[in-house]
């Protein structure tokens, strides 16, 4: 069984982060790190290939500077491989243009399952696992808490807010697995230093075949218009306890339908 | 010269702090208030590799250097972990070093892959109750009985002592007076801490509650021979050995705390606003912070001169001295400075900067006290008179 993860590299979330005037995205110049919403998919990858008792877990994902700490972090996990794609053509990409790429590597591995994490921790767009699949022309299924392969079929308990769906589908398909479904792994000492050694294919865009003007800011549709501070938040009510604060608190609860 | 940092050691960094993410301060309280052995931790650092990062790969290790497991050791420490983290492993790290070196192959094959995969707890017992730095004082003493070694005697000390499986044991097995030099006639014994003839008492302290240190009392334990290290009587030759790369670590442990301390106070003096700013803003405060900074910076680097020696087969006396002092001296002000800036809230435990503050204090004493590492740098490096 092949299966492969849909990897994003992202600026730290602990440091304050950055975003370029000139076309409003967060600047990603700085090492990036392995998302964590990612790094669901490739324990669950993980696990499935262990589960089978055989199979292997590869890694795609688009990234300026060919970056590859966060995928170094993946690789660590356990993971076999990865390609990278990196080229400042895709500077300013949209989902679209993202889910194009990140396609066309998928497409060279000829996987399984792909497996992604339901949105990135960054750009919060959770549309380009479903538009991948729709590049690609296979079944996709979203919101995945627990992920089992039969033969040819994927089945999955799709969380749902009741609780979860059982759907299935054929394989090859995508399945977006919710975070924090499954504990990821640390990497193990071992681990990280088996992953310097693994291979990472770096590809730029002629590699994979893809024309200039169906990604990057060129071919994207989505645009970025303006960005606006978040309003500050309002200062709260202070109730002096005269005797009935009690009360006062129970009724502002109630006007939340809290109780 | 370059200083930059590799990769790997980065990477290193990076894999002790996500394991250390796990158990932030209040997990460390908890086990620091309850004297409860940080298992969890514990289990975590082992599957991780982390334990056995300085044991060869041959016997299950990583292969990693004093330099390496010196990382790692200030990560864990650094995590607010602290000596309740570290010591929690520390032995299994390095203390072993003397079977690989020493022992026999059978001995090394039976021992250092369980403490690899931490599987096995092992101690360390060599100072006594009338003998501390002055080690070539011990009375613990080996009587030869056939194949085996029969002792008597007691230790102080000894780190995880209830937890071990087996203690490395350095006894006398020819009296002092009878040696040609007092170092001589003392051997190095792996034993069984599991025997009956093994009497553990806790000694109450002051911190890193999490992890004991006790008194032992063996009480005519019977050794087989085979479970000696190396040749009878080269037993203080073989711990010689080893002085060094403990003093690297525990500087390593030390610069630790001191980070952690520092990062609560720069917290803390950011966030608490008093007459309307915050307390940072007063250069009676700053200062000494920065002050701290420079000291922790300071040591660091000579630690890290001490472990690159020591991993390049040169000689590092000097240098695992001298970062013992300073790390150990920095990171004790830097958690007093730090208890300072909190005001009476340092005092309280919820800030944790008191249990740093009374885990560092600990580095000036273990394993060597400051005024001996002071007789050391006069003697061997300045070359003044010895003075005891």
């Amino acid at each position: 069984m092949k299966v492969v993860v849909c990897v994003k590299q992202i600026p730290d979330p602990a440091l304050p982060g950055e975003l370029d005037p000139s076309t409003n995205y967060l600047k990603r110049d700085d090492k990036l790190i392995l998302d964590e919403s990612d790094s669901y998919g490739v324990e669950m990858a993980l696990q499935l290939v262990e589960g089978a008792g055989g199979g292997e877990v590869s890694l795609v994902s688009m990234a300026p500077n060919n970056e590859v700490s966060g995928l170094r972090t993946a690789l660590a996990m356990g993971a076999e491989d990865a390609i990278l794609v990196s080229d400042n053509a895709l500077a300013g990409s949209d989902a679209l243009g993202t889910a194009r790429v990140l396609a066309a590597a998928i497409s060279r591995l000829s996987p399984d399952l792909v497996l992604a994490g339901v949105e990135s921790s960054d750009g919060y767009t959770g549309t380009v696992p479903e538009m991948i699949a729709g590049v690609l022309d296979i079944p996709s299924i979203t919101f995945a808490k627990q992920i089992e392969i039969d033969g040819n079929t994927v089945k999955v308990q799709r969380q749902t807010e009741a609780g979860y769906d059982d759907v299935e589908c054929q394989t090859p398909a995508l399945v977006s697995v919710t975070a924090g479904v499954v504990e990821p792994r640390y990497p193990s000492f071992k681990g990280i230093m088996a992953a310097k050694k693994k291979p990472v294919e770096e590809l730029d865009l002629s590699a994979l075949g893809l024309d200039e003007s169906s990604v990057g800011q060129s071919g994207a549709r989505q645009e970025t218009v303006r960005v606006t501070e978040a309003e500050e938040r309002q200062a709260g009510e202070v109730i002096e306890d005269e005797g009935d604060a009690h009360e006062k608190i129970v009724e502002f609860l109630g006007e939340l339908k809290i109780v | 010269m370059n200083f930059s940092a590799s990769e790997d050691h980065e990477a290193i960094r990076e894999g002790v702090r996500r394991v250390c993410a796990q158990f932030p301060d209040e997990y460390w309280r908890e086990k620091d208030e309850q004297h409860e052995f940080p298992w969890d931790f514990y289990q975590a650092m082992a599957d991780g590799g982390w334990v056995g990062i300085a044991i060869p790969e041959e016997f299950g290790g990583g292969g990693q250097g004093i330099t390496e497991a010196s990382i790692v050791l200030e990560e864990v420490a650094a995590s607010g972990a602290a000596m309740n983290g570290c010591s929690a492993i520390h032995l299994s790290i390095f203390g072993m070093e003397p079977v690989r070196k020493y022992g026999s192959p059978e001995l090394a094959n039976e021992i250092l892959p369980k403490v690899a995969d931490g599987s096995l707890h092992a101690a360390f017992g060599v100072t006594e109750p009338d003998a501390g730095t002055d080690t070539t004082s011990i009375r613990t003493r080996a009587e030869r009985d056939g194949d085996e070694y029969v002792i008597t005697g007691a230790k102080v000390w000894t780190t995880k002592a209830p937890y071990c499986d087996v203690c490395l044991l350095l006894v006398r097995t020819t009296p002092k007076e009878l040696c040609d030099g007092p170092t001589q006639g003392m051997t190095l014994l792996l034993v069984d801490l599991k025997d009956p003839s093994v009497d553990i008492t806790p000694i109450p302290k002051v911190g890193r509650n999490a992890v004991v240190s006790c008194e032992v009392r063996y009480d005519g334990l019977r050794v087989p021979v085979s479970r000696r290290v190396g040749e009878e009587g080269e037993g203080f030759r073989y711990i010689l050995d080893g002085l060094n790369p403990e003093r690297i670590l525990i500087s390593a442990e030390a610069l630790g705390i001191g980070r952690a301390a520092l990062r609560k106070a720069v917290d803390y003096a950011n966030d608490r606003v008093i007459f309307g700013r915050p307390i940072g803003q007063n250069q009676g405060l700053a200062f000494p912070l920065a002050d701290s900074h420079a000291r922790l910076h300071a040591a660091e680097l000579v630690i890290r001169e001490a472990s690159w020696r020591y991993d390049s087969g040169l000689d590092c006396g000097a240098q695992a001295n001298l970062a013992k002092y300073l790390a150990s001296e920095a990171a004790f002000e830097c958690a007093d400075r730090a208890m300072q800036t909190h005001g009476g809230f340092g005092y309280a435990k919820e800030y944790d900067v008191e249990r740093y503050w009374r885990e560092s204090r600990l580095m000036k004493i273990a394993p060597v006290s400051q005024e001996m590492v002071l007789n050391y740098v006069s003697n061997k490096v300045l070359g003044l008179p010895r003075s005891y």
